[in-house]
């Protein structure tokens, strides 16, 4: 026993780097795994607000940016109304498909919340963003994040007024969405070279796909509603060893100027969830 | 200003000046993070004892993961240079003394050719770890090279530039005092 202790004196600096180290490494691993890690809570807390009063003035400069995409946003809305749309023949009947909310409070499947975007990366491997709307605000993790143009990413991580979102550009990140031509469905991830591409594989190539085709959610997605716009299809890469097209596709989403986003809550998801799981079980 | 309360506000300013001016840089290329933070590491005092230190570079590593949502990531690699830090200060600077005459490393206490040699080595021992962390997550063997080399020469730009620009006075102490 006594020759334990004089071991642990005469090595005292070298065994206190392993465990640092291994605390460290620890942190790091058990993170990338499951998002999760010791103090974390408390320090998006505090780190939120410090990104809170830096995004306060930075904001300014991007003023204009946001401006102009909310207001593309708004026009492709206005756009939809369905006094925009009459024939010339007054035997044709146009049905509004529209629910009116109070009606449709037992049908709603997704609820939409606003958030401000108070910190944002692009030039990591694996990068965050940090929005000022969290658990107390109704924010729980694995909700899908959209911003104005396009879809963005995932809440991974919630404190009391701030939650971490997962960007598009994070190499574990990954969607299901459809080529909205032909809805062929395949799955979209990030490969870590440029923030303004993203990668969709596992598109058969019996498609016909074009440059410039639109890219859209899927609704298999649980995390976000059908047909939000991911990007538009930018170069086609044959690859010869499979059956399969890589896409490589520009986000609609710009990722460097994001300020506001929206929250989906899909409220069906529990359920869906819940049996998902039971039919997995009874399987095995 | 006392020693303690110059290194807390360099504490400070270290973290974010790399968390709110050199990571929200639009990137060059992909191999490129400008790293800076690092530098309070090297400057900190001689008279620290080793575990101090090395307690300290993991409490800065870890300070600076949570602004980057990376736990534990830059918290490694700063406990391995601030381990690592007296064993080259002792190889490069054994027969001067200048460990106690002097309070931190610098290009005064230590000349320009020792400290330059311990600037280079612990940032490219910085570098291969972080990125080598990185690379056991995703990326390959070219991502790994490429980030370290091109990370490495930008660092030690900013390096340069930091010393020019906030030259440190250092006084000569005798101990006959």
């Amino acid at each position: 026993m006594r020759n334990v202790f004089l071991f642990i004196g005469r090595h005292f600096n070298f065994l206190f780097f392993l465990v640092l180290q291994i605390i460290a490494l620890s942190f790091l691993f058990r993170f990338n795994k499951y998002h999760e890690a010791a103090f974390l809570n408390v320090s998006t807390e505090i780190t939120g607000r410090i990104d809170q009063r830096y995004n306060n003035i930075e904001y300014y400069f991007q003023l204009k940016k946001t401006n102009e995409a909310l207001v593309q946003e708004n026009l492709q809305l206005r756009q939809q109304l369905k006094e925009n749309y009459e024939g010339p023949d007054s035997l044709r009947r146009m049905i509004s498909d529209t629910i009116k909310v109070d009606t449709g409070r037992s049908i709603l499947k997704y609820r939409i919340m606003e958030a401000k975007v108070v910190n944002n990366s692009v030039t990591a491997p694996a990068n965050y963003l940090t929005i000022h709307r969290g658990f107390d605000q109704g924010v729980r993790p694995n909700m899908g994040v959209t911003g104005p143009q396009g879809i963005v990413g995932s809440v991974v991580n919630v404190s009391k007024n701030f939650a971490t979102v997962q960007s598009m550009l994070h190499y574990q990140f990954g969607v299901v969405a459809k080529l909205k031509n032909n809805r062929e469905t395949g799955t979209i991830s990030w490969n870590g070279q440029s923030p303004l591409f993203v990668t969709m594989k596992n598109i058969p190539k019996s498609v016909k796909v074009n440059l410039g085709d639109t890219v859209v959610t899927s609704q298999i997605s649980s995390l976000f509603p059908a047909n939000l716009m991911v990007g538009t299809v930018a170069e086609i890469v044959p690859d010869a060893s499979s059956n399969f097209y890589t896409l490589k596709v520009r986000t609609a989403t710009n990722f460097s100027t994001l300020e506001y986003v929206y929250v989906i809550d899909n409220l069906q998801y529990d359920e869906q969830k819940r049996l998902e799981d039971s039919t997995r079980k009874k399987i095995q | 200003m006392s020693e303690l309360l110059k290194n807390i506000i360099r504490f400070i300013l270290f973290i974010l000046v790399q968390v709110f001016i050199l990571f929200k840089m639009p990137p060059l290329h992909r191999f490129v993070t400008p790293y800076l933070y690092f530098l309070y590491i090297l400057w900190l005092p001689f008279s620290l004892s080793r575990a101090a230190l090395t307690f300290i570079g993991f409490f800065f590593g870890l300070c600076l993961d949570y602004f980057t949502k990376t736990p534990g990531l830059h918290a490694a690699a700063c406990t391995l240079i601030a381990y690592v830090r007296p064993f080259v200060i002792g190889l490069l600077i054994s027969q001067e003394g200048a460990d106690k005459n002097y309070v931190a490393p610098s290009f005064v206490s230590m000349g320009w050719a020792p400290y330059a040699t311990y600037v280079v080595v612990l940032t490219l021992l910085h570098h291969s770890y972080l990125v080598l962390l990185e690379w056991m997550s995703f990326g390959n063997f070219m991502y790994f090279l490429g980030k370290v080399v091109a990370s490495t020469a930008v660092s030690l730009l900013l390096i340069l530039l930091t010393e020019l620009l906030f030259f440190r006075k250092q006084k000569f102490r005798t101990n006959t005092i």
